[in-house]
């Protein structure tokens, strides 16, 4: 049998956040491309896209997430394409995070004042140009604050890939708190894991609303 | 390439998912009630305790709202017998879910009290309500009333939020979809009528909620804002 000292499981759980890292990335930036172009359809679509794109935020929103992850994995296999959890994982997660962003950032746009989109069409802007240059710029200051905040959302939401099978922290600190009998210990090294890449970003997020609430005063 | 789909396999099995249904429920209201509870008093203790103890909540709720809650359930579940405290999945399920909650709750009952004028304070110590009286009588309601549509919204994150005590063998619905599609193979259409049903109870709990609030918590301080 081997021994884990206590460095040995740091180590391990330290190594695993990395894939926890990686799949928190891979989720934002798609989300974010995904969320962008949900927004866009929301503010420039008919009233059927906008309902279809409503309809897409309030089953992302109402569903747990541990449901999307099992349909996700189960539903791609349905095709007879054989899905790795990371795979499934990062679709899964990136859907997840394109229907919070795309709302999130709908209310920034929506706090825009109208005048400033008539502003913008008197000018003669296309409906592009008015979004581009600016609408999305001043929502984009807005918008700042609460994606930060959401990317903490993100990070925890990762921790269910562990249970289809996507080796993280969780997973990882699951591992090995069977193999060493010292589940105390090492869910305590998971939260702490946790709590290092989460509060960072929470505190990052608080400043951030705060300055600009005293900026826009 | 043809996909079949069966959904009546799935319902034929109802008994298992209203069990589900039940206990997703009863978690979700006793996390929604003890978890509120935690909330207005940790709120009040930030705000009107002594330094350790606004402290110590202050702690308590960073640490729930930035770690997942899954790492929660495990630590209460799988880590806190190595202490000595043996718990059942669903004892542990209700308190991991009423930690969470209470963390959330904490923070918004506070931007609530927040809110409150000092005028209204100075009303209530002259009229001589003592601090308890002053809090539960003249700050709470209407700092209720202000934040309920926050609460609601957090009640229905930690709803769908309860799948995950399926993990730890707690018989809410996403642990009857999985026995479900243990039993027929049917993994995809289960927990595709188990997302439905999550969303028709997000849907039905929110209406339920914004429906009571003003009724029993807050008397009519929502009605006149």
């Amino acid at each position: 049998m081997v021994e884990f000292s206590l460095w040995d499981i740091f180590r391990n759980i330290g190594l695993a956040a990395r894939w926890t890292i990686a799949l928190s990335l891979v989720a934002f930036i798609g989300g974010g491309i995904v969320g962008l172009l949900l927004l866009c359809l929301r503010i420039g679509g008919g009233r059927i896209t906008q309902a279809l794109v409503g309809g897409y935020v309030q089953v992302f929103q109402g569903t747990p997430l541990l449901i999307q992850l099992f349909l996700t994995f189960f539903g791609i296999s349905l095709f007879g394409v054989s899905v790795s959890p990371w795979l499934a994982a990062s679709v899964c997660l990136t859907l997840y995070s394109s229907a919070y962003l795309a709302e999130i950032w709908r209310g920034c746009v929506d706090s825009v004042p109208k005048g400033q989109w008539e502003a913008a069409k008197s000018l003669a802007l296309s409906f592009a140009q008015q979004l581009r240059f600016i609408v999305l710029q001043q929502a984009a200051k807005i918008a700042v604050a609460p994606t930060v905040g959401f990317m903490v959302q993100i990070i925890k939401g990762t921790a269910l890939a562990s249970i289809i099978g996507f080796v993280e922290i969780t997973k990882t600190g699951r591992i090995i708190a069977n193999a060493t009998f010292q589940p105390l210990l090492v869910y305590s090294f998971i939260a702490l894991f946790y709590f290092a890449l989460c509060f960072p970003l929470s505190v990052l997020s608080k400043r951030l609303g705060l300055k600009l609430s005293i900026s826009s005063r | 390439m043809k996909i079949e789909l069966d959904f009546l396999s799935v319902l034929a099995q109802w008994p298992l998912l209203v069990k589900g249904v039940a206990w997703t429920l009863a978690l979700t209201a006793f996390s929604a009630v003890l978890g509120g509870l935690v909330g207005v008093v940790c709120a009040w203790a930030r705000a009107h305790g002594m330094r350790p103890l606004a402290y110590a909540v202050a702690a308590y709720v960073e640490l729930i709202r930035n770690t997942p809650f899954i790492a929660q359930l495990f630590f209460i579940f799988f880590g806190l017998p190595a202490a000595g405290v043996k718990l059942t999945p669903k004892i542990a399920s209700i308190i991991a879910m009423v930690m969470n909650l209470g963390a959330y709750a904490t923070e918004i009952v506070r931007a609530g009290l927040d809110a409150t004028s000092r005028g209204q304070m100075d009303a209530a110590k002259a009229i001589g309500l003592n601090r308890l009286q002053m809090f539960r009588l003249v700050v709470l309601p209407p700092a209720l009333a202000k934040v309920w549509p926050a609460m609601v919204s957090q009640i229905i994150i930690v709803m769908p939020g309860s799948a995950v005590c399926g993990q730890i063998s707690t018989e809410e619905l996403s642990f009857a979809a999985n026995l479900i599609q243990s039993r027929n193979f049917r993994a995809f259409e289960s927990f595709i009528v188990a997302g439905a049903i999550y969303l028709l109870l997000a849907i039905a709990v929110r209406k339920l909620l914004t429906w009571v609030g003003p009724r029993f918590f807050f008397g009519n301080f929502g009605a006149q804002r």
